[in-house]
């Protein structure tokens, strides 16, 4: 296998001297990137534009062609929006409560990644409210409770068959009466190809805004790092349902390199917030732009 | 940008219409598209590159046969060789032996517990004696999942909530399926990750303590590149015997279906299409191909031809 120097090794020889970057170039890029889960036409951009770097700034040595493609790789990825949004576990400088709705294709870890945010935002001192809106999957509330056991929150449930937005209202109701600082619905998963499903987010959207109007102060859709191409439909049809407005990637952990949320974040502008690494309690981390891009040129 | 892969083999398409021989220089042109178009279906780099290489060899050998169109020849060579190596018909599972095991294994929220369910309550139409077991004792709520699963099809799960041992579980689950004469027992496992030593460890154990006349490994149609890597490593460790491809009811092309194929060479046996038990299917290769290239209409055009 190649390592990341012989790679560099070849760009650098490939690019010294010339405006373009050729098609040997090309192939050793597209073969790091493509393998990331990047896909074609991010990794036609970034090397778009690397080739207008290398023009204009005639770059001279390896490091700096690496300084470089790590530069551009992680110009893609989407700072925080202004919005309030929760970059660390804080929550001072957010609304009270602070509403926050998990949504996501079927088994990518939101129900996890919940309870490992609600550990969080309670490990701070913060009081957090879940509520029990998957409850279709078998044993979904049960699991959704257990992590709140787990973790010692209040999980907001009406049993397994009920209507999620009744649950997502109460869990609302339950969190503004005890003063919650952060409330998180966790719904069922949802394939965005299913219309009546993608609809429903809507409804339990509508129904959570006659206790808050703002609610959700956030969307955060959840990925699973070692989905393909087809996550770029799930962000945009997400997107098109509910406005989300941010990402949470999940096992990480693995050797997937979960390389496709790069165009993810570039296109819609949505910030990937928190990275799964794990199936405990502890296993959620900020999301770091550097060393995700850093991992991304790892073996 | 292309939006999808029918784009991308319309765009190599073009780049032969209105030529009435291939000339290596615009079949050369074309399999990269073709590549590209794969890798954006989540077919393995490697792996398509490999595949291309040989489209390439084919197209230019039977340039001289060519009757119909240049461009059509082409996407004709190109669904019969992934047709080819998606396997040929339809292959059915092991379930003789007294009991028969199928052993169920795969990465976190793959599908496992939704098709163990799946199996047990087709087996079960069929007339068959089923015990489900649970065996992951890691994931929250994780046994009353299967039972849930088990109440609504009526097959009884075996399970024992207190003993977080996963191989005493399997193996009391095996002496109670001969207690009570069933005939095939399902072993639902935790998800875990390729590099996950011990859990890898674990689920070879559960194999070698019930010693499965089946091991199936689940995996999810949406998966990327990675898939590669996943079905090599649980393959050495466990040497499946075919594979399960879920949630295929989207809209994922599935091209780790081929990936997978070509690295550990094992069937594809059943497609998982829903949430709901009876959303399973036989895998059929030619319509896998079809769906991958994203060209049932160029596909169909081509016949008519
Ligand atoms: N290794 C690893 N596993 C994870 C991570 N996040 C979640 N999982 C596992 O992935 C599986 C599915 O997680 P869930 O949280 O149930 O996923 P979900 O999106 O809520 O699933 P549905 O509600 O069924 O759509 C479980 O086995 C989790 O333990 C992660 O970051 N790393
Ligand atoms: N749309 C769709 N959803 C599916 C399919 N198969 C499983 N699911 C859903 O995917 C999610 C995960 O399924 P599980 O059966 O819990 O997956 P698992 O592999 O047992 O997960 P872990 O035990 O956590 O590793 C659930 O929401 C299932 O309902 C399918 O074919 N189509
Ligand atoms: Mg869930
Ligand atoms: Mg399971």
């Amino acid at each position: 296998e190649k390592s990341k120097e012989s790679i560099f090794g070849k760009l650098s020889r490939a690019i010294v001297g010339k405006a373009t970057v050729d098609e040997e170039v090309l192939d050793e890029l597209e073969e790091i990137l493509i393998s990331s889960d990047v896909g074609v036409g991010t990794t036609v951009k970034i090397i778009e534009r690397i080739e207008a770097r290398v023009a204009r700034d005639k770059y001279t040595s390896v490091n700096e062609l690496d300084r470089i493609l790590r530069e551009e790789v992680a110009a893609l990825l989407s700072e925080s929006s202004s919005v309030g949004v929760t970059d660390s576990f804080e929550t001072e400088h957010l609304p009270k409560p602070y509403v926050i709705m998990v949504v996501g294709v079927n088994g990518v870890g939101k129900t996890t990644t919940i309870g490992k945010l609600a550990h969080q935002f309670q490990h701070r001192g913060h009081k957090v409210v879940l509520g029990a809106a998957d409850t279709f999957r078998a044993a979904a509330v049960a699991q959704l409770k257990l992590w709140g056991q787990r973790v010692g929150v209040l999980v907001i449930d009406h049993g397994m068959n009920t209507d999620p937005s009744a649950v997502a209202y109460d869990a609302l109701k339950k969190g503004v009466e005890i003063g919650a600082d952060v409330i998180i619905i966790d719904t069922a998963g949802r394939l965005h190809t299913k219309v009546n499903l993608m609809n429903e987010l809507g409804k339990i959207k509508r129904v959570m805004q006659k206790v808050l109007p703002d609610a959700p102060h956030e969307v955060m859709l959840v990925l699973d790092g070692s989905t393909g191409q087809n996550a770029v439909i799930q962000a945009r049809e997400f997107t098109k349902a509910t406005e989300v407005t941010s990402l949470a990637v999940t096992k990480l952990d693995g050797t997937a390199k979960g390389g496709v949320v790069i165009g993810i974040s570039d296109e819609f502008q949505i910030p990937v917030k928190y990275i799964g690494v794990g199936e405990k309690m502890d296993d959620l981390q900020v999301f770091n732009r550097e060393e995700f891009v850093d991992s991304l040129f790892k073996k | 940008m292309f939006e999808n892969l029918q784009d991308k083999l319309n765009t190599a398409f073009r780049t032969l219409k209105g030529k009435d021989r291939i000339s290596d220089i615009n079949v050369a042109a074309t399999t990269k598209e073709v590549r590209r178009a794969l890798v954006d279906a989540d077919v393995n780099f490697k792996v398509a590159k490999d595949i291309t290489d040989r489209i390439k060899d084919k197209a230019i050998d039977r340039k001289i046969l060519i009757s119909v169109e240049p461009g059509q020849m082409f996407v004709k060579i190109v669904q019969e060789e992934l047709t080819e190596l998606m396997g040929g018909k339809a292959e059915s599972i092991n379930i003789k032996g007294d009991p028969a095991v199928v052993l169920i294994a795969g990465l976190q929220g793959s599908g496992k517990t939704t098709f163990s369910g799946k199996l047990a309550s087709m087996l079960k139409k069929q007339g068959r004696s089923v015990l489900l077991t649970a065996c992951d004792v890691y994931r929250p709520a994780a046994i009353e999942q299967l039972k849930v699963l088990g109440e609504q099809i009526g097959v009884e799960v075996y399970a024992e909530p207190d003993n977080k041992n996963a191989v005493d579980i399997a193996t009391n689950a095996m002496a109670y399926a001969r207690k009570m004469g069933k005939k095939i027992v399902i072993v639902d496992t935790a998800g875990r990750l390729a590099v996950d030593e011990v859990m890898m460890q674990e689920v070879a154990d559960i194999k070698a303590a019930v010693k499965p006349t089946e091991i199936l490994f689940v995996v999810d149609s949406m998966t990327g590149q990675d898939a590669v890597n996943t079905a090599k490593t649980f393959n050495e460790r466990l040497n499946f015997d075919g594979v399960v491809l879920t949630k295929l009811d989207g809209d994922a092309r599935g091209g780790a279906a081929l990936s997978i194929r070509q690295v550990v060479e094992k069937p594809i046996k059943f497609i998982s299409t829903g949430e709901k038990m009876e959303a399973l299917d036989a895998f059929y290769p030619d319509r896998m191909a079809s769906r991958i290239l994203g060209m049932g209409d160029v596909v169909s055009l081509v016949e008519r031809a």
